[in-house]
């Protein structure tokens, strides 16, 4: 089933429904669908076996995805922030294909081999002209829908292939056609490379809920968007809601409209979900688990659940705010071990996911097992009542002494002292113990000591977990998504130890 | 009829189209008001009315199992017949609540 259809589906039931864009004056379903037709008779004339996407977010990006779709092409976006020789890079290995480029970006990626380049503006201007009057398309049958390029953090970025049907699926299993209120509309600051930014178009234009962009991301403007556009929905990556509280907060605003917040795209601190269901009452809160791989969420913290965790004494009951909540029903999920052995309740291992929307596959490289299971690398264990705690990366895990010890644990714990800003907990080489316990501490203010943040964590974990080396520095490294850069970290301590030794 | 996944079918008494979601475990006979499916982008033929106990209506965006074989459709264009299978009829699937993430 072709991500396409869902588009015409929605456009047929409801053409003048607002689609994308301001509420003065939105893009409707009905042009939406009438101005992808006009972009795929256009580019299907342009050649290439890809369609590159490198731009802001904004009107064109759905309309090349969905036209793209219609002429059968992967659709392949591209970070706009790598650095100059990377980006030029990824497009090269796209080749042969059409690229649409923002106008200011053009210098960019000019003189590629295989690569035709057209400008954003032209696009738009084929979109802007008479609609419906294009040459027959040709017929085809689309299989990949989107290429999105990993981040890279271990090497050349991977292509991750999303099909139709894994993408398709993931829509109509979890959103019912239409059945959003005409006043919704979702704020997306997500950029249009990352699998969120695909998802929110096809659960937007699917279930009738606006789209509004916000190009880059900044905490003000975020603010300013959400109350200009009466935004209803949004989703956000952990680093952005805190400065979002922080914005509302020093305003003194709360942002009425709103009536759904989820999260995802890493680990939330629990003192800033705490903080932000105390200051916006009025508003639901879901955690959202999931990858590139497996198109987007996978499992869910939702509203209720964040209710019932924040009202309870039970701690088993209250930590479930830091969990991504229980498996969509329509997958499966276990917790494996390094042997691939099925583990009960309770015991941490490797998080395993099958499922209609799974994927799990790489350009040239498949890597999902013959039976349909994903591992995901990412460490984690699931409680009695099915909810799932994700610790981290699986290379992230520290092993001491035979010991597996996860990062995000110990960070959790540090977090909540009060002289600590931020901090990242990772493994560095040990000859005694394979790996120890390292912490990196950004401080509020004037640092507390080694053995006051030892003795924190020590009154709250097992030994093993108190880390042996620290650090301090006024910053730690992020990527655009707000994804700490454990690896770098790491890879720059270990650097300043050798150079320490050896001087 | 193979009904393959991701394959598209009309109604031949009236405006409905289909995807199939999922497949049937063993072939059977899909109907629509009465009368077998077709291709999408095949005529249908003239004449055909539907069956009156076979009215109920079809509902776009409505997914509709059959419990027996695992079929299961998307509803891509409303109609006014309803689908059956062997004879059974499909049930539309109802609408499950999960909060939005996107």
């Amino acid at each position: 089933m072709q991500t396409s259809l869902l588009l015409d589906m929605a456009a047929d039931a409801f053409p003048d429904r607002a689609a994308i864009g301001p509420r003065s004056h939105p893009l409707v379903l009905g042009k939406l669908a009438a101005s992808v037709r006009a972009a795929a008779g256009f580019l299907a004339g342009q050649g290439g076996d890809t369609v590159v996407f490198l731009g802001l977010n904004g009107e064109a990006l759905p309309i090349a995805m969905f036209a793209s779709a219609l002429i059968g092409k992967p659709f392949a976006p591209i970070n706009y922030r790598l650095a100059e020789a990377d980006l030029r890079r990824l497009v090269v290995r796209t080749a042969p294909s059409v690229a649409i480029v923002d106008d200011d970006m053009l210098s960019r990626v000019a003189d590629i081999e295989g690569v035709r380049i057209v400008a954003r503006s032209a696009l738009e201007a084929v979109c802007a002209g008479p609609g419906g009057q294009t040459a027959e398309l040709p017929t085809c049958d689309p299989d990949i829908a989107v290429l999105l390029f990993t981040s890279g953090t271990t090497g050349e970025p991977k292509a991750a292939v999303l099909r139709h049907r894994h993408l398709a699926s993931y829509v109509i299993s979890t959103v019912e056609f239409m059945t959003a209120d005409e006043d919704e509309a979702a704020l997306v600051s997500v950029p249009p490379y990352h699998i969120a930014g695909i998802s929110a178009i096809l659960t937007g234009v699917y279930g009738g809920r606006r789209i509004v962009y916000l190009p880059a991301f900044t905490p003000e403007a975020w603010v300013d968007l959400a109350a200009q556009e009466a935004i209803s929905h949004a989703m956000v990556v952990p680093t952005m809601l805190g400065r979002i509280l922080d914005v509302l907060d020093g305003r003194g605003i709360k942002l009425p409209h709103l009536k759904a917040l989820s999260y995802g795209g890493g680990r939330m601190p629990q003192p800033v979900i705490e903080r932000a269901m105390a200051l916006l009452p009025h508003v639901e809160f879901v955690n959202a688990y999931g990858l590139t791989e497996t198109s987007s969420t996978i499992a869910v913290l939702g509203p209720e659940d964040h209710r019932q965790a924040m009202a309870s004494d039970d701690p088993k009951v209250r930590r479930r705010l830091g969990s991504v909540g229980r498996p969509l029903p329509t997958l499966e999920l276990e917790i494996r071990d390094a042997e691939g052995n099925s583990l009960p309740a309770g015991e941490s291992g490797e998080v395993y996911v099958r499922g209609e929307q799974v994927a799990g596959e790489y350009l040239h490289k498949k890597v999902i097992q013959d039976d349909g299971w994903f591992a995901t690398n990412d460490a984690g264990w699931l409680d009695e009542d099915g909810f799932l705690y994700v610790e981290g990366r699986l290379d992230d895990v520290i092993v001491r002494g035979g010991e597996n010890i996860s990062p995000g644990e110990i960070e959790d714990v540090l977090r909540t002292h009060p002289a600590v800003a931020d901090l990242a907990v990772f493994g560095l080489p040990d000859d005694q113990w394979g790996e120890h316990v390292a912490c990196v501490i950004v401080p509020h203010g004037i640092a507390p000591s080694v053995d006051e943040l030892a003795a924190w964590v020590k009154a709250r974990l097992r030994s093993t977990k108190t880390p042996e080396t620290w650090d301090f520095r006024a910053e730690l490294p992020y990527n655009d998504m707000g994804k700490l850069l454990r690896r770098a970290l790491k890879a720059d301590l270990i650097a300043l130890r050798q150079a320490a030794e050896a001087a | 009829m193979e009904l393959k996944p991701g394959s598209r079918w009309k109604s031949a008494v009236c405006g409905a189209e289909f995807v199939v979601v999922r497949p049937p475990k063993q072939a059977g006979e899909l109907k629509c008001g009465g009368h077998a499916l077709l291709s999408a982008g095949t005529a249908a033929p003239e004449g055909l009315t539907i069956a009156e106990e076979l009215a109920d209506g079809i509902h776009m965006g409505k997914r509709y199992f059959d419990e027996a074989s695992g079929l299961e459709l998307l509803a891509s264009k409303p109609g006014l017949g309803s689908l059956t299978l062997d004879g059974r009829k499909l049930a539309p699937k109802e609408a499950k609540a999960l909060p939005s993430s996107d």
